[in-house]
C-alpha cells in the first residue's frame, strides 16, 4: 500500500515529533552524562562503582526484577497452562478478569495493597479482629515483599496472556507422540512441552523483568524510603537533590540496560521463529474429565482471581468503610475542597479536571501521529512486502515502549528548558510525554489491521472513482476505525494513570490525579488517606470502563497487545 | 493378538462409538474405513491409551490394558500431519522413543540408522524437520514409530496431508514396509498395524481386512476384495462409491431370483444373502454391470430405459448418465468403443444389465 504523493510529506509529522520529544532529551542526557562541562568527563560513570550506594542501587534493580520475575512465573505459568489445555465455564469472562491488573496505574496498585497490606489494611483489621490481637501483625509494607508480590500481581497477565496463548496453538499432539513412543508425563514436560514453549516463557520473563527494572510507582510507594531502584534514584536525584548530571548517568545506565534488553527480546523472537504447526485453539483445549483436572483448573482460577481481584476490592470498599461509622462517600465528597490540612494548593477535584484534559491532549495527538506512523509502517514496495524505508523506521517506532517514563521526564528537564525550546513551565511537557508513551501502543494496534487491508479494496475503489480522501473515508476509516477507537483507550488509559514522567514534569498548581494519589498517600491523617483511596477509585473505574470497551470493540484478536 | 470387545464412548453428549468390536491377528494390517466423524480416530486413540472408553474393553495379547498409561502400553502412533518434533532433527527424533526405553547410546545409533535405511533417508539424520518435504516427513514419522519396535502401529490417516500422487506412490511402499518392518527376533516380519483412513482406495491398497464404520457403529468386516464384491448394506455400497441402488421387492426365489423395482424386474445371478419371497431388498448395479442393449432385444428382464443425460469421454472408459423413470440418476461405464453407438444427450437410450454383476443388499 502507498499514499499519494502529496499525503506522503504527512510522514514527516511523527519522525519529527521523535526527534525533538524522544531523541533530542535522550541526547542531552548522554551529553549531560558523559560531557557535563562540554568535554567528555567519565568521571560521572566512574561513580557507579567508585561510590558504594549506587552499586547497591544497581544491585537491588536487578535482583528485585529477577526474583519478581521469578515470582511472576511462578503464578503465570500454571494459570497460562489451564487457559492454554482446558475449556471451562466463564472461560473468557475469567481471562478478561485477569487481565484488569495490567491496565491499572501503579498508583492505583500501589495504593490498593497499601489498603490490604498495610497497617491499617484489610487485612490486619480483619485479623486483629478474629483472633483478637492488638498489634496489626502483618507487617509488610516498607518491606521488599510487597514490592515483589505487587510486581507479581502487575505482571502474571503478561505471562498468562503470552505462554498461554502460544501453549493454547501448540499442537497437543506433539505430547501425545512423546507419550505413545513412552515418554512418561515428566520427560514430556521436560522433552517436548518445555523445548517449545521456551521462546515464549524467555520473551514473557524479559518483558516482566524490564518492567520490573523500570518499576517506579510501585517501589516509591511500597517501598517507601529505603529502597531505591534505579527509577527512583533518577527521581531522587533529581528532585530531591537537584543532583543532575548523576541523575543523567543513571538515566544512561537503565538506557543501556533497557536497550540490551530490547535488542535480546526482538533478536529471540527472530531466531525462536520455528517454523510450527500451529492448531486452532478449538483443536487443543477441552473439558476437564477427572475430579484432579477439575481440582486443577478450579485452584488455579481461584488463586488467580482472589490474588489479582482482591487487592482492587479492598481498594474499593475500603474508600467507602474507611474510618468509624456506616459506610460513607465523605471522601468523595473531599475531593471537591482543599480543607487546611491538605497537601494540595487546589481542591483535589481540580486533578480530575487536569487528567482529563492532559489525557484527551494525548489523545487527539497520539492517534494523529500514531495513525500517521501506521500508514507509514504499512507500506508496501514492490512485490507487495514491507518496502525498505518502513522495514527501517519500524524499530524506531517501537523504542518508546523500552524507554522508562522517569527517563523520558528527567530528559523533558534537561533538554527541553532552554531555547530554543523552553516548555519547562509550560503545561504542554505533561501530554507531549503522554502522548509519546502513548504512541507505540497506537502504533501496534492500528498496524495489523492496516497491513491486514486488502489493497483490492482500495484500488477497486479508486477505479469506480472514488479520489484519495474518498478512499480514506470511504474505505479505510470503517475498516480500521475499531482499531483507532482501541489505540484511542489504550492512549487514554495510558495518560490517565501516567505517575512516572508526570511526578519529574507536573506544575504544583495543576496535579494530576495520580500525584495527587501519590502525596495524600505519603502523608499522615485519615483524610488524606480517604481523598487518596477515593481518587484511587475513581481512577480504577474508568481503567475498567476502557478495559471493558477494548474487549468488546476488538476485532477478534487482532492487534498487538 | 488385539481384540476390541464392545468399545463404547462419548464426547459429553454426543456418542461417538457404541458398541465396536473387531480383532486384528499377529502381522494384519487392519483399516478401519469410514468417513469423517465416524468415531475411527477416536477408536484409534482408544486403543493408544490417549482416550479412555466409557465401556468396552482393549485387549493386547491377551491382556485388557485399561490401567496400563499411554506411555506404558509399547504401541507407536503415527499421526495424521506426523506430529515430528520441531526443536529436534531427524536422528533426534527416531531416536527419541529408543532413548525413553534407556537403550545404550551404540544401540540407538545403530537402530537409528536401520530405521533410516528402511524408509530410504539414509544421510538425513541431521535436518531440521522442517527442512523435509511433505513425503520425507511421513517417512521420518514412520521410522519414528517403528523404530522402538512397537508391538502394535497405529497409523492415523498416515498419507491424509500429502498430495494425492504423492498418496499413491507412498501406498503401496507403506504396506511393503509394514508387511516387511523387522520387529523383534522371535515375531516374524511384518508389525501388527490398525489403519484409519477416510479413503477407500488407499484401505483396499493397504490393508488385509477392512473395518467399515459409520456413525459410532462397525457396518462390515472383511477383506478389502470381499468387501468390494459384496457391500453389506446400502450405506457400505454408496460409501464405496456404488450408487446405483434401486430398491425393490423379492418377487420370486426359484429357478431365479427376481426383484421388483420401479424400473422393471431384475433378474440377480448372485445370490450372496438369503432372502424370502416378498422381502424388502435394494438391488446394487455396480458402474460395470451394464451394457448397450442390442436394438433387437424386446421386452425382456434386466432392460433398463431412460433418457440419456450426460456423456463424458475417458478414454478407455466412457462415463455415461441415465435418467430413469424412478430415483436418482443412474451412472455407468461402458467401453471406450461403446462411445460410437451413443445417442446424443437428450434421447432415449437402453441397457442391459447383467445378472452375475448385480448384488443383494437388505433395504436401508
Amino acid at each position: 500500500m502507498r499514499l499519494h504523493k502529496p499525503w506522503r510529506l504527512l510522514y514527516a509529522l511523527p519522525l519529527i515529533f521523535l526527534a525533538i520529544f524522544y531523541f533530542y532529551p535522550l541526547l542531552s542526557i548522554l551529553s549531560l552524562s558523559l560531557m557535563p562541562q562540554g568535554r567528555l568527563d567519565l568521571s560521572g560513570v566512574q561513580a557507579l562503582w567508585t561510590r558504594p550506594y549506587l552499586a547497591q542501587v544497581l544491585w537491588f534493580t536487578f535482583w528485585q526484577a529477577a526474583v519478581s520475575t521469578g515470582l511472576t512465573l511462578l503464578l503465570g505459568l500454571p494459570a497460562a497452562y489451564v487457559y492454554a489445555r482446558y475449556d471451562f465455564p466463564a472461560k473468557s469472562l475469567l481471562r478478561a478478569l485477569t487481565t484488569i491488573p495490567f491496565v491499572m496505574p501503579t498508583v492505583v496498585v500501589g495504593a490498593a495493597f497499601v489498603t490490604l497490606l498495610g497497617q491499617r489494611g484489610v487485612v490486619n483489621d480483619w485479623l486483629m479482629t478474629a483472633f483478637d490481637l492488638t498489634q496489626p501483625p502483618v507487617n509488610l509494607l516498607y518491606t521488599v515483599w510487597i514490592i515483589l508480590l505487587a510486581h507479581a500481581f502487575y505482571n502474571a497477565t503478561v505471562v498468562v496472556r503470552i505462554v498461554g496463548g502460544f501453549w493454547a496453538n501448540l499442537d497437543p499432539r506433539l505430547g501425545e507422540a512423546a507419550a505413545v513412543l513412552g515418554a512418561p508425563r515428566w520427560r514430556r514436560t521436560w522433552e517436548v512441552t518445555l523445548p517449545l514453549l521456551l521462546p515464549s516463557i524467555t520473551a514473557a520473563s524479559l518483558l516482566v523483568f524490564l518492567f520490573c527494572f523500570t518499576s517506579f510507582g510501585v517501589i516509591l510507594i511500597l517501598g517507601g524510603p529505603l529502597f531505591s531502584t534505579l527509577e527512583v534514584e533518577i527521581y531522587r536525584q533529581t528532585v530531591n537533590y537537584f543532583n543532575l548530571s548523576l541523575a543523567a548517568v543513571l538515566s544512561l545506565v537503565q538506557l543501556a540496560i533497557t536497550f540490551v534488553v530490547m535488542v535480546v527480546y526482538t533478536r529471540l523472537q527472530e531466531r525462536a521463529s520455528l517454523p510450527l504447526n500451529l492448531r486452532p485453539q478449538s483443536m487443543t483445549t477441552r473439558r476437564p474429565v477427572s475430579g484432579r483436572e477439575w481440582l486443577l483448573v478450579g485452584g488455579v482460577n481461584t488463586v488467580l482471581v482472589v490474588f489479582l481481584l482482591t487487592p482492587l476490592l479492598a481498594l474499593a470498599v475500603r474508600s467507602v468503610t474507611l474510618g468509624p461509622g456506616p459506610p460513607t462517600l465523605r471522601y468523595y465528597q473531599a475531593l471537591g475542597s482543599s480543607p487546611t490540612q491538605s497537601v494540595f494548593f487546589v481542591p483535589p477535584i481540580e486533578a480530575i479536571r487536569n487528567s482529563l484534559l492532559f489525557a484527551l491532549a494525548a489523545v487527539a495527538l497520539s492517534l494523529l501521529l500514531g495513525l500517521i506512523s501506521a500508514y507509514l509502517l504499512a507500506e508496501t514496495g514492490p512485490g507487495g512486502r514491507q518496502s525498505r524505508l518502513a522495514r527501517a523506521l519500524d524499530p524506531i517506532f517501537l523504542l518508546p515502549l523500552g524507554t522508562s517514563a522517569v527517563t523520558l521526564g528527567f530528559g523533558y528537564i534537561v533538554a527541553l528548558d532552554q531555547p530554543p525550546l523552553n516548555l519547562r513551565t509550560s503545561l504542554a511537557l505533561i501530554p507531549l510525554a503522554y502522548t509519546l508513551l502513548a504512541m507505540p501502543f497506537v502504533v501496534r494496534s492500528i498496524l495489523p489491521v492496516l497491513r491486514g487491508l486488502n489493497p483490492r479494496l482500495r484500488e477497486s475503489a479508486a477505479v469506480m472513482g472514488a479520489s484519495p480522501a474518498q478512499i480514506l473515508r470511504e474505505i479505510d476509516l470503517p475498516i480500521i476505525g475499531r482499531a483507532v477507537l482501541v489505540a484511542a483507550v489504550f492512549a487514554f488509559t495510558i495518560s490517565l494513570g501516567e505517575f512516572g514522567a508526570t511526578l519529574l514534569l507536573y506544575q504544583p498548581r495543576y496535579p494530576t490525579m495520580s500525584v495527587v494519589i501519590y502525596r495524600a498517600l505519603s502523608q499522615p491523617g485519615l483524610v488524606n488517606y480517604g481523598q487518596a483511596l477515593a481518587m484511587s477509585t475513581l481512577l480504577m473505574g474508568v481503567c475498567l470502563a476502557g478495559l471493558l470497551l477494548i474487549e468488546r470493540v476488538r476485532v477478534g484478536d487482532v492487534g498487538e497487545f | 493378538m488385539l481384540e476390541i470387545r464392545t468399545i463404547s464412548k462419548s464426547f459429553g453428549v454426543t456418542p461417538v462409538l457404541h458398541e465396536v468390536s473387531f480383532e486384528a491377528g499377529r502381522g494384519e494390517i487392519v483399516c478401519l474405513l469410514g468417513p469423517s466423524g465416524c468415531g475411527k480416530t477416536t477408536l484409534l486413540r482408544i486403543i493408544a491409551g490417549l482416550e479412555q472408553a466409557d465401556a468396552g474393553q482393549v485387549l493386547f495379547a491377551g491382556r485388557d490394558l485399561i490401567e496400563t498409561p499411554v506411555h506404558q502400553r509399547g504401541f507407536g502412533l503415527m499421526f495424521q500431519d506426523f506430529a515430528l518434533f520441531p526443536h529436534r532433527n531427524v536422528y533426534d527424533n527416531v531416536a527419541f522413543g529408543l532413548r525413553m526405553a534407556q537403550q545404550s547410546k551404540a544401540v540407538i545409533r545403530d537402530r537409528v540408522a536401520e530405521m533410516l535405511e528402511l524408509v530410504g533417508l539414509t544421510g538425513y539424520e541431521a535436518r531440521r524437520v522442517h527442512e523435509l518435504s511433505g513425503g520425507q516427513q511421513q517417512r521420518v514419522a514412520l521410522a519414528r514409530s517403528l523404530a522402538p519396535r512397537p508391538a502394535l502401529l497405529l497409523l492415523d490417516e498416515p498419507l491424509g496431508s500429502l498430495d494425492r500422487t504423492l498418496r499413491e506412490d507412498l501406498m503401496e511402499e507403506l504396506r511393503l514396509i509394514l508387511k516387511h518392518a523387522p520387529v523383534g527376533s522371535d515375531a516374524p516380519a511384518g508389525i501388527t498395524s490398525i489403519y484409519v483412513t477416510h479413503d477407500q482406495q488407499e484401505a483396499f491398497a493397504i490393508a488385509d481386512r477392512v473395518v467399515i464404520m459409520n456413525a459410532g457403529r462397525i457396518e462390515q468386516v472383511g477383506p478389502p476384495l470381499a468387501v468390494y464384491r459384496q457391500p453389506a448394506n446400502p450405506f457400505v455400497a454408496r460409501f464405496l462409491g456404488m450408487h446405483n441402488l434401486l430398491p425393490g421387492q423379492v418377487a420370486a426365489v426359484l429357478p431365479d431370483l427376481l426383484v421388483a423395482t420401479a424400473l422393471g424386474a431384475l433378474r440377480c445371478g448372485r445370490r450372496t444373502a438369503r432372502v424370502a419371497l416378498g422381502d424388502n431388498v435394494v438391488v446394487l448395479a455396480p458402474p460395470d454391470a451394464a451394457s448397450l442393449a442390442p436394438p433387437s432385444a424386446g421386452e425382456a428382464q434386466n432392460l433398463l430405459q431412460g433418457q440419456l443425460l450426460a456423456v463424458s469421454f475417458r478414454g478407455s472408459q466412457v462415463k455415461i448418465t441415465l435418467k430413469v423413470a424412478a430415483g436418482a440418476p443412474l451412472v455407468f461405464e461402458l467401453p471406450g468403443s461403446a462411445a460410437d453407438d451413443l445417442p446424443d444427450p437428450g434421447q432415449p437410450l437402453r441397457l442391459a444389465l447383467d445378472p452375475d454383476g448385480l448384488s443383494l443388499l437388505p433395504a436401508e
